[in-house]
């Protein structure tokens, strides 16, 4: 176990270098000059060949793809640095230059504060639209996208067990193919069809919910402006989901311990949720398993579409800005947090399935 | 005698059909797949048409009012056509003599006699459209044909694309193993540890706008899922004895893997370009509607979506209509002759 754990961890250095190069060639080789990007209409050589300077990308590409690593590695420092250093120090006005109060989390909202002074002369990479702190900025954003991606994680995976039991449990009838294909058609609608009809509806003709928005009070996001979102997210994550577990269940129908089981007289409710049901669940775990990575990134459509200041939007504005730096960091940290939480989940199905052992 | 010549010819060796005959009769016997197979082909031909310039042409023509009505509604108001009707004919604004401030005053003769010289033919704008106008009055099902075009060229060229790369990495990857596999396992594994939208979105941030940009982007960040089950299969069929046949005759590595084993395996391949054509059509969409798929001249699904969003906000919802309805009807046929398609090349099957 333990050898395994490391093998994997070692596994993730090559790996982490890789998605470091990719993003290095597509951003510092491939993008363009951002020197061009930031200077917008300055024609002005001698400015432009400053921001180059200040980006150092005027250097050859081994010594930006050094600052690169530098940077990734600041980002962390930085952060531990804002743990461990005492709150008093973060008198300086912390959030001020934040629109939306990204105060979601209550856990996560003191730390934030402590990092914004990093007094000790902490210098992470700024982002070029706004000169924050991308770490900073990244850790702020994630509050609001987990108030949003947890609960639809959840709710989506109980509901969905529950129905495909239910759908499995009416096999081959005209309920069951009728289901199917209305998740299939479900399936087939754009997921912005959903919400531009469910925020008219339910946000702008029936007022049920705000239309969109974010408050800095952790109940009141939950209560008033996550529920829409999360609907909609289960909503439309339901049907592939259901069809995904019913197949599970279905596999598991024709087994011989289920015959058994039948022909010891259990009753089919019984065969269903205690012996089918253990067994279909270990395939719907490693689902689940696969999804939570997603939970980071969040939807970003949304998160756009109904303001949340999530992580999703913060990379899709960054994209439209061109703000190279906090998509970089995103990417290469997102990859590391995937890597993480994969690692997690194949231990963890050990202790699910007793099967299971590590090569 | 003649009752030898007369005798029925002895029967000839019947060859047995292949997997592929095999498939299309199971196809064939498929229903639901059949009729899917009918709406994709009809889609295709759409887009043919729509590039050829058979139908669709004139997409871009102002043809009817600013959100024109559509022709079964034909009584509702249409305010902004009225008020964009009443902008023309000059709002009444109390004369004010300026001349004596007005820089410009001496030379207003001047500019109405230039102006009186150009004509200006005021098009005929119809009232009501057969499903209704946009913004600028075009027709909306003319450019939901056109958005059609772009969707599923889109969709088709970068998921043939995906598929290529998938498929010629997963079978050097599978076929040769050793340094050769390590290597790719190890580019596999970095693009599949970023989350995927967030690479779309990085590969997003670096380009230009364009359909060849979104082509590429698709098609660069979507070959994972192929790659992985082509290289499940090579590793499969690179140890069978008909590849170590071909071996001992002498046949190449390359001739192994692309004449021998490839047709082995292409109905993996089929079954997944497939189902990336529908993953494709949707990430357009949604790329097209952040604008960040498609440029701005062209139409799309995702632009008209776009577009749809605030106009359902003053009552016009054909646009929305039209778009979402074209895309599911294409779609779930696309995903239906999926599913029949890999259960008809499901060689477990007989």
């Amino acid at each position: 176990m333990g050898a395994y754990v490391l093998r994997r961890i070692g596994q993730m250095i090559p790996t982490l270098a890789g998605v470091m190069l990719l993003i290095f060639v597509l951003f510092n080789a491939v993008g363009g000059d951002p020197a061009l990007v930031l200077a917008g209409k300055i024609t002005n050589k001698e400015q432009i060949e400053n921001i180059r300077k200040q980006l150092g990308v005027d250097q050859p590409y081994h010594v930006q793809l050094g600052y690169f690593a530098f940077e990734v590695a600041t980002g962390f420092t930085c952060t531990w640095r804002s743990f461990t250093e005492k709150p008093d120090a973060a008198k300086a006005p912390a959030n001020a230059d934040l629109k939306a109060g990204p105060k979601a989390d209550p856990k996560a909202d003191p730390k934030a504060a402590t990092k914004a002074a990093s007094p000790s002369g902490c210098q992470a990479v700024r982002s070029w639209s706004t000169n924050e702190e991308v770490p900073k900025i990244l850790m702020t954003r994630i509050g609001p996208t987990l108030t949003i991606m947890i609960p639809v994680l959840v709710l989506e995976t109980i509901i969905a067990i529950f129905l495909a039991i239910g759908v499995a449990y009416v096999r081959g009838t005209l309920t069951d193919r009728m289901i199917m294909m209305i998740c299939t058609v479900a399936m087939s609608i754009s997921f912005l069809v959903y919400i531009i009809v469910a925020q008219y509806y339910f946000g702008f003709k029936w007022g049920v919910f705000p239309v969109q928005g974010w408050s800095d009070n952790f109940w009141k996001n939950v209560v008033t402006y996550a529920p829409l979102p999360v609907m909609l997210a289960i909503f439309v994550g339901l049907a592939p989901a259901l069809r995904l577990y019913r197949s599970f269940f279905l596999d598991e129908i024709n087994n011989d311990y289920v015959r058994t089981a039948r022909a010891k007289g259990l009753s089919e409710n019984t065969v269903l949720l205690k012996h089918v049901m253990r067994n279909a669940l270990i395939p719907i775990i490693t689902n689940v398993g696969i999804a939570i990575p997603s939970l980071f990134v969040g939807s970003f459509l949304l998160e756009s579409f109904f303001s949340i200041p999530g992580l999703g939007r913060e990379i899709l504005v960054a994209v439209n800005r061109s703000d190279f730096p906090v998509i970089k960091a995103a990417t290469v940290y997102l990859a590391m947090i995937t890597m993480i939480i994969n690692l997690l989940v194949d231990v963890a199905y050990k202790a699910i399935d007793p099967r299971v052992t590590f090569k | 005698m003649s009752a030898v010549l007369t005798s029925p010819p002895t029967p000839r060796h019947q060859a047995s059909p292949g997997l592929w005959t095999l498939a299309w009769r199971r196809l064939k016997r498929d229903k639901i797949g059949m009729v899917a197979l009918v709406v994709v082909a009809f889609f295709l031909l759409l887009m043919i048409g729509s590039y050829t310039g058979l139908i669709a042409k004139n997409w871009a023509k102002e043809v009817g009012v600013s959100y024109a009505n559509p022709s079964f509604m034909a009584g509702a108001e249409n305010l902004e056509a009225a008020q964009a009707a009443t902008k023309d004919t000059g709002a009444k604004v109390p004369f004010v003599d300026l001349s004596d401030i007005d820089p410009l005053a001496p030379k207003y003769a001047e500019w109405e006699k230039r102006t009186a010289e150009i004509k200006i033919t005021d098009t005929p704008r119809a009232d009501t459209l057969l499903f209704g106008g946009d913004k600028w009055g075009r027709d909306v099902i003319q450019k939901a044909i056109k958005g059609a075009e772009t969707s599923i060229f889109v969709g088709l060229v970068a998921a043939l694309l995906a598929t290529f790369i998938g498929t010629v990495l997963g079978g050097l990857s599978g076929y040769m193993g050793g340094k050769t596999g390590d290597f790719l396992e190890w580019f596999y594994n970095v693009f599949t540890s970023i989350p995927y939208i967030l690479l779309i979105l990085a590969f997003a941030a670096v380009f230009k706008r364009g359909i060849d940009t979104i082509i590429f982007i698709l098609a660069f960040t979507g070959w994972t899922g192929i790659y992985r089950l082509v290289r499940a299969e090579y590793i499969k069929h690179a140890s069978r004895e008909y590849v170590k046949a071909a071996q001992a005759i002498g046949a190449t590595h390359t001739r192994r893997m692309f004449v021998h084993i490839l047709p082995n395996v292409s109905h993996v391949c089929l079954v997944q370009l497939s189902s990336h054509v529908v993953q494709f059509i949707k990430a357009e969409v949604i790329l097209s509607f952040l604008g960040l798929g498609v440029p701005v001249d062209s139409v799309s699904w995702g632009t008209m979506l776009a577009e749809a969003q605030s106009e359902l906000v003053i009552g016009k919802w054909w646009q929305l209509v039209a778009a979402s309805v074209s895309m599911a009807l294409l779609v779930t046929a696309f995903s239906m002759l999926t599913d029949s398609l890999r259960d008809a090349l499901d060689p477990k099957i007989k």
